[in-house]
């Protein structure tokens, strides 16, 4: 009972934020909606009995990746107008990517649920006393070990890249050298001078 | 306490929501109260330390001082600059406040004694604590004035640089305890040596022990690290545009925060509801008494911190977390993962 109410409270918001995330005349907002859309699917993911997956994904994607988008979104300059403009030139070019979407995922499960690959593998028995964490970790760990590895170089590989294309030598620059900073002491700083009145200070 | 309402008639579900409502109760209003009087705590230790008298006119010893205080702002009026984003600018104190609540749910006060007890308790916290920055960034973007914005940006960089080194801090603890079950790894600090409670005593944890107090501190925005607030520079941070209970509300997340800190250092470090030392008559104390005492302690630390270190700069504060606890928790994620590769996992084969 609690179950089937939770699952319909999650899913309508899920749905109805993803449509406001589109709808949405600011992109403040719609980032906003996207993030309730990731932290619903997340309780989705509860009911599910995937609670590891549902912690990932409010770490990853809301607690790192939609504070990104807030973060560039916020320092735009907004033109609402320029930004209504386009919509309808758009949309049939959006509503192709919705539909082959659909079809993917319509194929995807279709197949999913017949195919024979799988078929083995559900069968088997999940043993139940093993949680979440461990059950994937047994997979990714020796099954799968290589693309895993494989989705790590990706990567890090990636996150060179960006390093290499934002980076730019700059010169002149003075640079802090915190050794220093840190061996520093108030009696090389600071000199107790007691002038007589009409001089100037040697320094 | 589901069983009882069971017994009263109620079918499993309704008494399994209303002993969860009432748990939520009987943890987050005696929270509230807690906050109420860390406040005065926090303000007695500063004053004592600065050689002042605090607090001392509301009730005896000053004790109902922040009572007092949250009658006056809550008989204020709430102002809404007009350029400002209503909707959002109301939000974001909820947001905070709400957050800071939430991470209580996994915190067990003694054996047994915790509203939720799911395998993945730790995660859980570090999925709460990543939504805190919404709170922050909301305000001062929705605020529409300079200086609030300035800080939400500072703090958004902040509390996103010290997770990481979180995140790592953690992981050593996990792999120490075989477990993300917050129970589990209270469970996991009985008898180092025979006779010591808590994972600071361990060698390999002691130096995160550390690092984690001090990211803590980073973590939620106190002094040394306080450059979301910092007065000379940005007014009042992302506060600024607030008055009334919006912002009372983020002084009671702020603290409800520090004290959640307070309580995962205990929990994770320092054997949480066991006694420090392994002796069948400290056993007799309830949990809940060793876990307030050790709370306490480590929130005399940060008071005491904030009550005598400068402010960092901010290029300081972005070079100890980058480059000095993320290189330095990461190398101790890997010598942790090798100790016990080497003797509890059976070697290398």
């Amino acid at each position: 009972m609690i179950h089937v109410l939770a699952f319909y409270l999650f899913a309508a918001i899920v749905v109805c934020s993803g449509a406001l995330t589109i709808l949405s005349r600011n992109p403040v907002h719609s980032v906003l909606w996207l993030i309730l859309a990731f932290f619903n699917a997340a309780g989705l993911m509860v009911l599910l009995g995937a609670e590891f997956i549902a912690m990932l994904l409010v770490i990853v994607y809301v607690g790192a990746v939609a504070v990104l988008f807030l973060f560039v979104v916020m320092m735009l300059d907004i033109d609402f107008a320029e930004l209504r403009a386009g919509f309808v030139d758009y949309l049939p070019f959006g509503l192709l990517i919705a539909l082959v979407l659909l079809a993917e995922i319509v194929l995807g499960i279709g197949l999913w649920s017949a195919g024979p690959i799988e078929l083995a593998q559900r069968a088997a028995p999940v043993n139940p006393e093993l949680s979440n964490i461990q059950a994937i970790g047994a997979l990714l760990y020796t099954r799968y070990i290589f693309l895993f590895e494989a989705a790590g170089i990706v990567l890090l590989v990636a996150m060179i890249g960006a390093i290499v294309l934002t980076h730019r030598a700059r010169s002149g620059v003075r640079g802090q050298n915190i050794a220093r900073q840190n061996r520093r002491r108030p009696e090389d700083a600071v000199r107790n001078v007691n002038q007589p009145v009409g001089q100037g200070v040697e320094l | 306490m589901t069983a009882f309402f069971q017994n009263l008639g109620l079918p499993f579900e309704g008494a399994w929501l209303l002993s969860t409502i009432i748990g939520i109760l009987v943890i987050a209003l005696p929270l509230m109260l807690a906050v109420a009087m860390i406040i005065y705590a926090d303000r007695k230790i500063w004053a004592a330390m600065a050689l002042r008298r605090g607090p001392n006119v509301v009730g005896p010893f000053g004790l109902l001082q922040s009572f007092a205080d949250g009658a006056k702002v809550f008989l204020q009026e709430t102002i809404i600059p007009s350029a400002a984003n209503r909707t959002l600018f109301l939000i974001a104190p909820i947001i905070t406040f709400t957050v800071a609540l939430m991470a209580w749910a996994v915190i067990p006060f003694q054996v047994g004694v915790v509203l939720a007890n799911i395998n993945v308790g730790l995660l859980y916290i570090l999925a709460i604590s990543s939504l805190g920055v919404y709170g922050v960034v909301l305000s001062g973007w929705a605020s529409n004035s300079k200086y609030p914005f300035y800080s939400a940006i500072r703090a958004s960089a902040q509390m996103i640089s010290y997770e990481v080194s979180i995140g790592f801090i953690l992981i050593t603890v996990v792999l120490w305890a075989g477990s993300f079950n917050i129970s589990a790894i209270v469970e996991s600090q009985k008898g180092y040596y025979g006779f010591l409670n808590g994972n600071g005593f361990n060698p390999l944890l002691f130096p995160m022990a550390i690092m984690f107090l001090i990211s803590a501190m980073a973590e939620t925005a106190r002094a040394p690290f306080d450059l979301t607030e910092a007065e000379s520079e940005l007014v009042a941070g992302y506060q600024t545009e607030y008055s009334s209970m919006a912002f009372a509300l983020f002084w009671l997340g702020e603290y409800a925060n520090v004290i959640l800190m307070c309580a995962l250092n205990a929990i994770l470090f320092w054997g949480g509801y066991l006694p420090p030392i392994d002796w069948a008559p400290l056993y007799y104390v309830p949990g809940i008494i060793w876990l307030f005492a050790k709370i306490f302690f480590f929130f005399f630390v940060f008071s005491w911190v904030k009550a005598t270190v400068p402010r960092y700069r901010y290029d300081q504060l972005m070079r100890l977390g980058w480059k000095i606890f993320l290189p330095t928790s990461l190398l101790f994620v890997f010598l942790v993962s090798g100790f016990l590769m080497f003797t509890r996992y059976g070697g290398a084969q």
